[in-house]
């Protein structure tokens, strides 16, 4: 560790962690409900259920996203980030909101009201004072990161960096508009889910990517740095308009049909670059890093991603497709292996480098990381398999044909059994992950420890 | 990069092909789409396609095809030193991209004084999609020739005249597809 403020990440790193655990397992408990409809119908129904698994994801990343950027921004930067106390006030803001909103969402509390009530637009139920606090939260970190980039040496990691979370937080505005109408609404809000995880988010990811290879492999800044530019170019180019592939069906008119068509097919590419990239480094590269569980995670990421949002967006993003598929498990498919693929593994991948030398420890327990990996990994693919297996019956049996929702669901059951086994093998994962980072003590690793000192 | 050395070779902006190419990627989806839609009613799409008005669709290919050729002009121009020629020549190119914007206004007013319109028959829409998209590169590469009239180094006049060339061969492209095919 070069600079004493990279400490701050270990903090935000432990916060995701924490929630990355209580996503895993609430996903569990989400998949039991599929195969036993009637648990806890009472106490926790599975809306609620549902509800606290995808924003504890959310959450858990930006988390990690924040951490990612305190912790590498000052190497970058090559100089302390401009302030401590803010980056920790920013982060008991966010815990503070957090515990606030399970707090709601679990206990029902303050239903309707303004202020403190849920507002129960699918993924931002935030009440509305856990939103501004969001927002204050995010101002914060911008100030903060800002000032610490403006002040410093200025890359195109940072810059490509800054420019995703000031567009993250700038899209989160979106959220205080909820138009009456709800075609406007749906329009609106997809200006935030959309446009964050296939806009900003795509160069938050390929910063911090870039930032990883540089690390690993070794290869010039200046290679990395024309690749980043090409992937950032490629994201945004389709991804802007790639939001026309959630038009389809909100009361839009027509013309989105093509519009999305298009230009969400072009989202492949980007993330077609983003794993070529990857490999392409790997095998210029000239470093043998000895953390061998970043680099794992880091190509795991890229591959992953291609194939979660690329391959499996491509499925079911062409209008004439989606007009079967839309809503069926062919989208739970994509939404579990997209997630994992691009952000839940680029965090995994960061935290897996940044953490040994957070902790003094480098180089650290790999073979353990890199068992959660294979075993999060197969899990999250085995699972993705078996929903678009389920997906595709659903698509048939319900859309084609025409039979009633819950006596497709009783078809689907076989397919729920197997998505709970491998969600189980996905929870093991993440808990071997985190027991990987936290616990063990230093190990050393000869080979390739004594080629090149780690940064 | 593995082929550094044939990326490198590229003339004028790496990031200028990849918005080149992605926009031929855009364009060419977008033609595809259109006469893959064409054959499910090959005769409604005719007798749309007869309501278009094709003359001055023929003139704006040749406004266009001239102001790209100014465009080219500027830069050989820009590098043996006649400066003033190269900025004149851009300015000329700007000013063509507006002429062929004003006939493609009145294409459209035309088009709307008889009271079609996108939903009129998908014809319309895939007209409307393609050469109104068309239409706003148009308007950006206008901008950009201007922008490169007065911050005139080489490579600046390179990257507005690589896009203007990409404006241009996207018409000539969509003027026979949905102008003329029958």
């Amino acid at each position: 560790m070069k600079y004493q403020s990279q400490k701050i990440a270990l903090v935000y790193f432990a916060v995701a962690m924490g929630l990355f655990a209580i996503q895993v397992l609430g996903g569990l408990l989400a998949g039991w409900i599929y195969v036993s409809p009637n648990t806890l119908s009472e106490t926790l129904p599975f809306n609620t259920v549902r509800m606290l698994h995808t924003n504890s994801l959310i959450v858990w990343l930006i988390t990690g996203f924040f951490g990612a950027a305190y912790f590498l921004i000052p190497e970058e930067a090559e100089r302390e980030i401009h302030s401590e106390k803010i980056a920790y006030l920013q982060l008991a803001i966010l815990v503070i909101g957090t515990l606030g909103v399970v707090v709601t969402y679990v206990f029902n509390l303050f239903e309707g009201n303004w202020l403190l009530g849920k507002e129960g637009r699918e993924f931002i139920e935030q009440p509305k004072w856990v939103k501004a606090g969001i927002v204050v939260a995010a101002l914060l970190f911008l100030y903060n990161v800002t000032m610490t980039v403006l002040k410093g040496k200025k890359t195109a990691i940072t810059n490509i960096l800054l420019l995703g979370l000031w567009g993250l937080a700038l899209l989160f505005l979106f959220s205080f508009y909820n138009p009456e109408n709800l075609a406007l609404d749906k329009m609106f809000w997809w200006y935030i889910v959309h446009l964050w995880v296939e806009g900003v988010w795509e160069l938050i990811m390929a910063s911090i990517l870039a930032y990883l290879m540089l690390k690993l492999t070794g290869v010039d800044r200046e290679i990395v740095e024309k690749w980043l530019y090409v992937i950032v170019a490629a994201a945004l180019f389709s991804g802007i308009l790639g939001t026309g592939h959630h038009y389809y069906w909100i009361g839009t008119p027509a013309y989105w049909q093509w519009i999305g068509s298009i230009f969400s097919s072009l989202e492949v590419i980007p993330f077609f670059a983003m794993m070529a990239f990857a490999f392409v480094m790997v095998w210029k590269g000239r470093r043998d890093h000895p953390n061998k569980a970043a680099l794992l995670w880091s190509l795991g990421c890229a591959t992953l991603a291609f194939f979660g949002a690329g391959v499996w967006g491509f499925l079911h993003t062409l209008h004439g497709v989606n007009y079967y598929t839309h809503g069926t498990q062919i989208t739970a498919a994509h939404g579990h292996l997209a997630f994992f693929g691009a952000y839940v593994a680029l965090n995994l991948a960061i935290f897996s480098y940044a953490m040994p030398i957070l902790k003094g420890r480098d180089p650290y327990n790999q073979v353990l990381n890199m068992g959660s990996f294979w075993l999060m990994t197969s899990g999250m693919v085995f699972m993705t398999f078996v929903l678009t297996f389920a997906g595709t019956i659903q698509t048939h049996l319900q859309r084609v044909l025409g039979d009633y929702y819950m006596d497709v669901q009783d078809q689907l059951e076989i397919f729920y059994w197997m998505r709970f086994g491998s969600g189980l093998v996905v929870v093991i994962g993440a808990l071997v992950f985190i027991y990987a980072i936290w616990v063990p003590r230093k190990e050393l690793i000869e080979r390739g420890a004594a080629e090149t000192p780690a940064e | 990069m593995s082929d550094a050395s044939a990326i490198d070779d590229l003339p004028g902006e790496l990031m200028m092909w990849v918005l080149i190419v992605s926009e031929l990627l855009v364009f060419g989806g977008g033609l595809l789409a259109f006469m893959a839609v064409r054959l499910t009613d090959p005769i409604g799409f005719a007798e749309a396609q007869s309501h278009l008005y094709r003359t001055g669709a023929a003139l704006n290919t040749v406004v266009l095809v001239s102001s790209g050729f100014l465009a080219a002009c500027a830069l050989a121009w820009r590098r043996t030193g006649a400066r003033l020629k190269a900025r004149l020549a851009l300015v000329a190119a700007a000013a063509l991209g507006v002429v062929f914007l004003i006939i493609k206004g009145a294409e459209y007013a035309g088009k709307a004084e008889v009271g079609i319109s996108y939903e009129t028959h998908p014809f319309f829409m895939f007209y409307y999609l393609l050469t109104g998209f068309h239409a706003a590169h148009v308007l950006a590469g206008v901008f950009l020739l201007l922008l490169v009239a007065w911050r005139d180094q080489p490579r600046n006049i390179e990257a507005g005249a690589q896009f203007w060339h990409m404006v241009d061969l996207v018409w000539v492209l969509l003027f026979p597809v949905v102008y003329l095919l029958a």
